[in-house]
């Protein structure tokens, strides 16, 4: 098998999973939806009984609404393995002679480019209601690349998450928890007011030094040691769920 | 790759589920060209049997080659050989039956995907319906479709699992008719079903799946053979295939 079927068959795969996408936006806007309400909710609601010193609310939410929009985005992802393998798509895709590896590329792709499009539709309503930021454009790239570290862990969880589901619920469960892990992070309030052991585990879950680096990134501030773990975290998921998915798949035709 | 003619070629092959032993040492040979039907109750091993030819599972003991390939060793040879039509159809239902023929077209590298999917559509009459999303099709229409799709690249072997289970009569004539004109172009049909009609009908070879093990296989007529002379005295008409296939399973279950 040569590597330019290799990367021909993906596209080829990913093209028609896009397709997918285009018609049913809805799940665009569903995964959109749940993290826009809640940042309505934080910033009109709970907002003005947090005291997060001179950095405006919905700047200081925004990190952690970006993780949890990714989240229920990627329950998309494990819902489209699942349905393929459901449906005997995937089966016959192993059956024939185009390169194995890319029927799990093209759902990765495809979870990314969605995953990018409900992101700009979050950011677009944090802009409207009031969030600004001057950082640099390397500054962009950087929340840009941990964005997409971090979409493309959550992304080979959901494949691995997707590929051993016995039902459809099951297929999109495993997301449930990531989506709720922001909120016993430094997403929305600071750690230091939680109490100690709640403190404790905020502080040592990914979601914290990611939001962390994000905040950083952009307020200009310097972003610390929180960057390398941030990095750091998304690496090792990236790597466990890639391991994960690929025992999954193993485990199919054993 | 052998010079002999022989298409699919299964030794000894074994498969078992944790407990449960599917396959016990399956043997079979199929010719090149000819339709070989693999009969057998429900639960006997069939789908077990075609997803390891078809690479898609592994065997735990014996060797499978088709078209002189070993479906373990030589997994994408194989594959290059090869069409499957599971036993549910296999089609996205989200894009339209025309896009589902261009999809296999395009993984199979062929370049003009577009005029592929047109044929095909022609000759399983399914025109009207192309432009549609394959979530509007019946189920008549949807195994057609998937047929179709197993043809498109001209495998010379094709496994048809259960082609025309929960087909009306009509849809099945059809699903008939084309396996037919596939084997006259020369290729290799394997397909499993539990109408024993299906089997009379289409096959130039009967296998006949049983506890884990082909316990007959041949034509009608040296099956015939097989069902008890004693018996034929006392029907005035020929044997059918499902007498046969009864008093088969009935020895086998005695001995
Ligand atoms: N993945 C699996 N795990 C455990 N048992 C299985 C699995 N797949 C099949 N079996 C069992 O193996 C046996 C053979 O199954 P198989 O699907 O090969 O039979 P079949 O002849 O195709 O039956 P049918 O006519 O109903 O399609 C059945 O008892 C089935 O329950
Ligand atoms: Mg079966």
């Amino acid at each position: 098998m040569s590597a330019t079927h290799a990367i021909g068959d993906t596209v080829v795969l990913t093209g028609r999973s896009m397709r997918h996408i285009t018609r049913s936006v809805d799940t665009i806007i569903t995964t959109a939806i749940m993290p826009v309400a809640m940042m309505l909710l934080f910033v009109y609601v709970f907002g003005g009984a947090i005291d997060t010193g001179s950095v405006a609310y919905v700047n200081y939410m925004l990190p952690g609404i970006l993780l949890m929009t990714v989240a229920s985005g990627v329950a998309y992802t494990s819902l489209r393995i699942f349905n393929d393998v459901q449906g005997g798509v995937f089966e016959r895709f192993q059956s024939m002679p185009i390169a194995r590896s890319s029927v799990l590329w093209a759902h990765v792709l495809t979870s990314l480019v969605a995953n990018v499009i409900s992101l700009a539709v979050v950011l677009a309503v944090a802009v409207v209601i009031g969030f600004r930021s001057g950082a640099s454009v390397l500054a962009w790239l950087g929340i840009a690349g941990v964005l997409v570290l971090f979409t493309l862990g959550l992304t080979w969880l959901a494949i691995g998450a997707g590929l051993s589901a016995k039902t459809m619920e099951g297929a999109s469960a495993f997301a449930y928890p990531l989506i709720f892990l922001p909120f016993i992070s430094s997403a929305f309030v600071p750690t230091e007011t939680m109490p100690t052991v709640v403190q404790a585990f905020a502080e040592h879950q990914p979601v914290t030094p990611i939001v962390n680096t994000l905040r950083a990134l952009i307020e200009q501030q310097p972003v610390g040691t929180d960057g390398w773990l941030a990095v750091a975290w998304c690496l090792g998921i990236l790597v466990v769920a890639h391991a994960l998915a690929l025992a999954a798949y193993r485990r199919r035709s054993a | 790759m052998t010079a002999t003619a022989t298409a699919i070629r299964v030794e000894g092959l074994e498969k078992s589920y944790d407990e449960l032993a599917v396959l016990r040492g399956v043997d079979l040979h199929v010719e090149q060209g000819s339709i070989v039907a693999l009969l057998g109750s429900n639960g006997a091993g069939k789908t077990t049997l075609v997803r390891i030819l078809s690479t898609l599972l592994r065997a735990d003991a014996g060797t499978a080659s088709v078209q002189g390939y070993d479906v373990a060793a030589q997994a994408a040879d194989v594959r290059e050989s090869i069409s499957l039509t599971g036993q549910f159809a296999a089609v996205d239902e989200i894009l339209t039956g025309r896009e589902n023929l261009m999809l296999v077209a395009r993984l199979r590298h062929l370049p003009d995907a577009g005029r592929v999917a047109d044929d095909l559509l022609a000759r399983f009459d399914l025109v009207e319906a192309g432009a549609r999303k394959v979530a509007t099709y019946s189920g008549g229409m949807r195994r057609r479709l998937d047929i179709a799709m197993s043809l498109i690249g001209e495998p010379p072997v094709v496994f048809l699992d259960e082609p025309t289970t929960g087909l009306d009569p009509q849809a099945r004539t059809e699903v008939w008719a084309s396996v037919k004109e596939l084997a006259a172009r020369g290729t290799t049909v394997l397909l499993t079903t539990q109408y024993l009609e299906e089997a009379e009908r289409l096959a130039d070879r009967i296998a006949i799946l049983h506890e884990g093990r082909i316990i007959a296989d041949g034509t009608l007529a040296d099956l015939k053979q097989l069902f008890p002379p004693a018996h034929v005295e006392y029907v005035e008409k020929q044997p059918t295939l499902e007498e046969i296939f009864l008093a088969i399973i009935g020895a086998e279950q005695k001995s």
